[in-house]
């Protein structure tokens, strides 16, 4: 082994720190899921007497398994919608030209500078006029676009070169054919990127999900959890119980598409 | 059997005007080379031709047949790219069997052409590779195979040598002359490197500014270049060029006067190229001068020279192994039938008629 530096070893306690301090909310949350609800107020790490118990009961005493079935389609589906319209509007801004492509491109991203908390109210108006309210494609329809994902698409595709879909052309493909079997292939990276984004951004939406739906059955994990909250009494260990197994989710999609998050193969069918 | 015509075609993008009328005509089978200065709008008139772009006015024929609302996969014809346009994330395989398999010809079919390929241009052992694992040579090929499994009516090369280092450059040069040969397809290459357009060309067409300067044989083009542009871009070392006058029939240099054999008077530039300065015992009186060494750069059975003469300075080509030294004074001559004159105004050549 290499003898460290001074430097390096500040530089590694910094990380070490930063890591504990993200962690530690994680562990709680683990280690709350697993005591009893006496227990819960005392803030030691690890339970006295480990149960599963919260566990069982909130998979069989809650519709805890429908709301994970409302979070999962609502994130895939937006996540696919996202992945699918972000790539397609960022390659068009990245490789044609045509009038007004500029005044598109910053009106986009403008929309990345207003708030969510600004954007319920129009949306809630808009979902309600349409007949939206408390309905699975109400929740998704804010979701189905981004103005990041088609920023961060638009500036992968303009690294692939021109070249490239002029040799496509030359091969016969149709416009969208090389969109789809030669840019987007080589924009795996940011793809991967952006699904992970879509994804835990969807599947931890808390705001706008409670506001669109008052039917318990349409509930995204997030509003459920929430909803043990009472008035009176908060039941910490099945929320925290409903969150630990809310994670495993985001830390799937994190672990199968952050492999994918290695660029390099860009530029390789170019010279050197 | 495809030749391909140009009917004043003009391109603009905007405002610009990049090709500003260009008439051509190529026979089938005929290598023809477009060579001219960056930014001339070789490459743009390549895509023209390509239908990656469209004509802004004009008409292009192919085999005869006006093609400009033809998709280039109609168009029979094929292109390598300068930097070779591979795709990355496909083997050299499916590379070359990318636009076959659009074109939804049976797998068969698709393997038996590459596979013929790829023996032609030896790739055999590449097939399963992805570009990145090739070296700049290989992918060379791997371009010019995808090119060749469509088996085009024409092909198309922009630049395609210019990533490599010189010497692969000369045998991926005497390659494509080589294929060209075998397949017998009219082929246009672009290149800015005059060696290149020399070396592969039946005809070479010079362009400059979105203009034709010049077409012809290599051997035209070198030999009765049309104008002061075309003299000073084919040759290399570049002919040397001089303001003079033109008096009654003779060209007056500060220091010599020659015989043109051109009527009238006026300003006049001649054009000498390196090779046609002599030592000087190898021409008549008239033709000979006294001239001050200034660099010599042996290359073994010739010799590059800087001379000064009359306050300017002249490139030379001495033949021979016995080079002169640097800082001698020393006899010169002009080869008297390989002196260019061009009107100074206009550039235009003039006729010399040699008293000899
Ligand atoms: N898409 C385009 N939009 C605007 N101008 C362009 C476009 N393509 C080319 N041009 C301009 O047209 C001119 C000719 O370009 P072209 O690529 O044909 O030159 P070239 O002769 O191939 O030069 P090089 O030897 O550098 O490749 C250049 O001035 C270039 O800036
Ligand atoms: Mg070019």
């Amino acid at each position: 082994m290499k003898p460290l530096r001074p430097g390096r070893i500040v530089a590694f306690t910094l990380l070490l720190m930063g890591g504990i301090v993200m962690i530690m909310p994680l562990l709680f949350m683990l280690a709350t899921s697993l005591k009893t609800s006496s227990e819960v107020y005392e803030l030691h790490l690890l339970p006295r007497e480990p149960t599963l118990d919260n566990y069982l009961e909130i998979l069989t005493r809650s519709p805890f398994g429908r709301w994970f079935l409302v979070s999962f389609s609502v994130a895939s589906l937006t996540t696919a919608s996202v992945l699918f319209f972000d790539s397609l509007i960022g390659y068009t801004l990245a490789k044609f030209r045509f009038r007004g492509r500029t005044f598109v491109f910053i009106a986009i991203m403008s929309t990345l500078m207003i708030p969510t908390e600004m954007l319920v109210i129009p949306w809630y108006v808009m979902a309600k006029s349409l007949g939206w309210l408390d309905t699975l494609w109400g929740v998704m329809f804010p979701g189905m676009m981004s103005g990041f994902g088609v920023f961060l698409m638009r500036q992968f595709f303009l690294g692939v070169p021109d070249e490239l879909l002029d040799a496509a052309r030359m091969d016969g493909l149709n416009e969208f054919q090389i969109f789809w079997q030669v840019a987007l292939p080589l924009v795996t990276p940011a793809l991967s990127a952006l699904a992970i984004f879509a994804f835990l951004g969807n599947w931890t939406a808390f705001l706008w999900p409670l506001i669109v739906t008052s039917s318990p059955s349409l509930y995204t994990v997030p509003v459920g959890l929430a909803s043990l909250s009472g008035e009176f009494q908060t039941d910490w260990e099945m929320i925290m119980t409903g969150s630990s197994i809310a994670t495993i989710p985001t830390l799937l999609v994190f672990i199968l598409l952050q492999r994918n998050i290695i660029s390099g193969i860009m530029l390789t069918g170019l010279k050197g | 059997m495809a030749s391909v015509g140009l009917r004043a075609i003009r391109k603009d993008f905007g405002r610009t005007q990049v090709i500003k009328g260009i008439d051509l005509d190529i026979a089938d089978q005929e290598f023809v080379v477009f060579v001219g200065p960056s930014g001339c709008g070789k490459s743009t008139l390549l895509r023209l031709i390509a239908g990656l772009e469209d004509a802004t006015s004009g008409d292009i024929l192919i085999d005869g047949r006006v093609v400009n609302n033809v998709p280039p996969k109609d168009r029979n014809i094929a292109m390598v790219f300068q930097n070779y346009a591979l795709y990355p994330h496909m083997t050299v395989a499916r590379n070359m069997g990318f636009g076959l398999r659009a074109a939804r010809l049976p797998a068969a079919e698709i393997d038996q052409r590459v596979t013929a390929a790829a023996r032609m241009l030896g790739l055999e052992n590449l097939l399963h590779r992805r570009p990145g694992e090739l070296s700049g040579g290989q992918r060379q090929r791997v371009a010019m195979g995808r090119a060749i499994v469509r088996d085009p009516q024409v092909f198309l090369f922009d630049e395609p040598l210019s990533n490599l280092d010189a010497q692969l450059r000369n045998q991926v040069r005497t390659e494509i002359k080589k294929l060209h040969q075998d397949v017998r397809r009219t082929a246009i290459y672009v290149t800015h490197d005059q060696v290149e357009a020399m070396t592969l060309a039946d005809r070479i067409v010079l362009l400059r500014d979105g203009r034709v300067e010049q077409v012809g044989t290599p051997t035209d083009l070198f030999e009765r270049p049309a104008n002061r542009f075309v003299a000073g871009f084919i040759g290399s070392p570049a002919m040397n060029f001089l303001s003079a006058t033109l008096e009654n029939g003779e060209i007056v240099l500060p220091w010599m006067r020659l015989p043109a054999g051109i009527a009238g008077s006026g300003a006049v530039e001649i054009g000498i190229r390196p090779e046609d300065l002599l030592a000087g015992d190898a021409a008549p009186e008239p033709y000979r001068f006294e001239a001050l060494v200034r660099v010599v750069e042996p290359m073994g059975s010739e010799a590059l020279l800087v001379i000064a003469v009359g306050g300017h300075e002249f490139q030379v080509r001495l033949m021979g192994r016995i080079h002169p030294i640097a800082g001698t004074r020393m006899l010169f001559a002009i080869n008297p039938a390989e002196l260019h004159v061009f009107d100074a105004a206009t550039g235009q050549s003039m006729p010399v008629v040699q008293a000899r």
